[in-house]
């Protein structure tokens, strides 16, 4: 693998007018942000040809430091500004950086139909269990019983699994893992850049800021060793369990690794299959 | 303007150059003509023949039809097709018309230009999905939240919908705004002969040229004299950074400089008003005598005329002012008109809202009588004379 050392990285892909970043310390978006650029450039695209996509939250401010062509949109609407974005100009990437609360609470359903019709996009989403950018509330994604600044007592809620949502809703690509695992996030970013239809990295990157200090781990190393001690491969588990056990597991651990790479005709193949099949 | 012929190929699927066709469907020819590649909806009565049509047309021409899982979604795919380079539109009626306010507000506050057609029916809420009412004046006006200056247009027959469509796309794109056609339910529904034009009108983006090094996407007056930036579409030589956020020139977020957002909402005001012979377009009878003008739009304007004609065939100095374009108000229009009067009738079907503005415009220059009528009917003519009296 070649390896661009990480500052003509950051010259060549983010703008130094918007640099530093914002983000909290120890906060996992500027990972992210980083692991992204450097997928895009162990891939060689041009950016020319890049649009970054992006709703409201933390997440979507990454758009903002890449020298990249970008929509930084309404909450929980960047999927559906994506789907304009990519019919209009099928030649064009389409990558969406997107946070849960935008993803999977108020974009909830775009999520859904964007899968569903299997769109030409990538969508790398930060999960942080929580709103960050409002100051640590309780998210979609929180999990049971952690304490957010609107469930000071605990979360009663049973929270979304992103991924696995994702793959039953049939995405063709679908990979989890944290920002303590940058070789295998930029390994999965690259993988769905490549992919054909809607593929999907979910990023477990929670802050100390906003989820930690409410949780015990106001420390960003706890945090990466939390994610060390409870994540488990996809792998050595998938298929053993039952739905009950899967539903337990995810009170208790993560499962990280790759949860779908196959292949499903997008809406646009469809779209000039039918227009072609007209003949007129 | 460039007189531009329309493309043969294009013609010959829209069917015979004389129909008899529904104002939707008018609706569906005239965005065509315009050059309208780009169609995300929801289906909505009695909007729907709109998406029916495009959904039927768009993939035989070379263009992009989508339904989306509700009327966000709609309005966010047609904003980024705009951005991609195609002229884009959709179309709602009240309910959508309510979910689409926030990204009103985005195209604004991004200035990309989309057509967005509001086939209004009763409410508020459900109400009346199969009847004609004028419900969403304001809403059209001040439905998004902020400050913002917005072009909405109102058609009164299926002719003058279809041509107003193109010059609605054609206006969205000068002054990179959304434009909004408030469709009467009763024209949208009702069946007149319309006539594809043989050549149309079109005034397309003025696109970024400027070396990528100097641009400066939200930057005004430095290659032309005007208040609207040039554009870019993504892959083009440019990257260009849109946000909802206030921004400066670049277009990056800079949210808490007052200097900045002043001059951001003062451009995005004056883009439009400084322009308002340009965008303003009316109609008007028998002014020069009127003593008691009736003031009115849309539908409604039909009644108004014959309600006129009559009285002014049996002497009685009565005229008509009828506002194709209700937004930004023609102020100027009917204060002028208001100079010359004694009395402003103004008849809408609702319980005043565009009233307002025309008391407002009047300025006590004359008497303003509001002549309202809801309940999904439209006034008749001798309800109108009634209030001419």
């Amino acid at each position: 693998m070649k390896h661009t050392p990480q500052k003509l990285i950051k010259l060549k892909y983010f703008r130094k007018e918007t640099l530093p970043h914002m983000f909290c310390a120890g906060c996992g978006l500027g990972s992210i942000m980083s692991y992204a650029a450097r997928a895009i450039d162990n891939l060689g695209l041009d950016m020319k040809g890049v649009v970054l996509v992006s709703g409201i939250g933390c997440s979507s401010r990454i758009p903002s430091y890449f020298i990249a062509n970008a929509v930084h949109t309404t909450h929980g609407r960047a999927l559906p500004f994506a789907t304009g974005i990519k019919l209009s100009n099928p030649g064009l990437k389409v990558i969406v950086f997107t946070g849960d609360g935008d993803l999977v609470s108020i974009g909830g359903n775009h999520f859904l139909h964007a899968i569903r019709r299997n769109i030409d996009m990538t969508v790398i989403v930060s999960n942080n269990y929580s709103y960050g950018m409002t100051g640590g509330q309780l998210a979609p994604t929180t999990p049971k019983g952690s304490k957010s600044a609107t469930s000071v007592y605990g979360s009663i809620e049973h929270p979304i699994d992103i991924s696995r949502t994702a793959k039953v809703l049939g995405a063709p690509y679908v990979a989890r893992w944290t920002t303590a695992h940058p070789l295998q996030a930029i390994d999965a970013m690259e993988k769905a850049f490549e992919k054909s239809g809607f593929s999907l990295v979910e990023m477990l990157s929670a802050g100390p800021t906003c989820y930690g200090r409410n949780n015990n781990m106001a420390d960003p190393v706890a945090l990466m060793k939390w994610y060390r001690e409870k994540c488990l491969l996809y792998d050595d588990m998938e298929g053993k369990k039952s739905i009950a056990e899967h539903l337990k597991e995810m009170e208790n651990e993560m499962v990280i690794g790759e949860f779908a790479n196959r292949q499903r005709e997008s809406f646009y193949d469809e779209y000039i299959r039918v227009k072609n099949e007209m003949g007129d | 303007m460039a007189m531009t012929k329309i493309d043969e190929d294009v013609l010959s699927k829209l069917g015979p150059k004389k129909q008899f066709i529904m104002g939707n469907e008018a609706c569906v020819l005239g965005s065509i003509l315009a050059g309208c590649r780009f169609y995300a909806g929801y289906p909505i009565t009695p909007s729907t023949e709109i998406m029916e049509g495009m959904g039927r047309l768009l993939p035989r021409i070379g263009g992009m039809f989508i339904q989306m899982e509700d009327e966000i979604a709609s309005l966010a795919a047609v904003i980024g097709a705009s951005l991609g380079g195609l002229r884009s539109m959709t179309a709602t009626s009240g309910p959508g018309f309510s979910l689409m306010q926030e990204n009103i507000g985005y195209a604004c506050m991004t200035e990309t230009p989309c057509v967005i057609v509001d086939v209004m029916r009763g409410g508020p809420s459900t109400g009346q999905p199969t009847e004609p009412s004028q419900g969403d004046v304001m809403q059209a006006r001040w439905g998004t939240h902020g400050d913002h200056e917005i072009i909405a247009v109102c058609p009164n027959s299926c002719q003058e919908t279809l041509d107003m469509s193109i010059e609605a796309f054609n206006l969205a794109d000068k002054y990179r705004v959304p434009v909004i056609i408030l469709l009467d339910a009763e024209i949208a529904h009702m069946r007149e002969r319309v006539e594809i034009p043989e050549s149309i009108n079109i005034t397309g983006r003025q696109m970024a040229s400027i070396d990528a090094e100097s641009y400066m996407p939200f930057r005004t007056g430095y290659t032309r004299s005007t208040k609207v930036p040039e554009m870019d579409h993504f892959g083009r030589a440019y990257t260009t950074y849109h946000t909802g956020l206030t921004h400066d020139w670049s277009g990056l977020p800079t949210t808490c400089d007052v200097e900045t957002h002043e001059n951001l909402l003062k451009r995005l005001k004056e883009k439009i008003t400084d322009n308002m012979a340009d965008i303003s377009r009316c109609e008007t009878f028998h002014l020069e005598d009127g003593r008691s003008v009736v003031v009115s739009y849309g539908v409604t304007s039909r009644s108004a005329l014959s309600a006129v004609t009559t009285l002014h065939n049996q002497g009685i100095r009565v005229g008509y002012l009828r506002l194709k374009t209700l937004w930004p108000f023609p102020f100027d229009i009917v204060s002028e008109t208001a100079k010359n009067a004694d009395r402003l009738v103004v008849a809408e079907m609702n319980m005043g809202q565009l009233f307002h503005s025309v008391r407002e415009a009047a300025g006590g220059k004359c008497k303003v009588e509001l002549l309202p009528k809801v309940g999904g009917a439209i006034h008749t003519p001798n309800e109108i004379m009634e209030g001419l009296r």
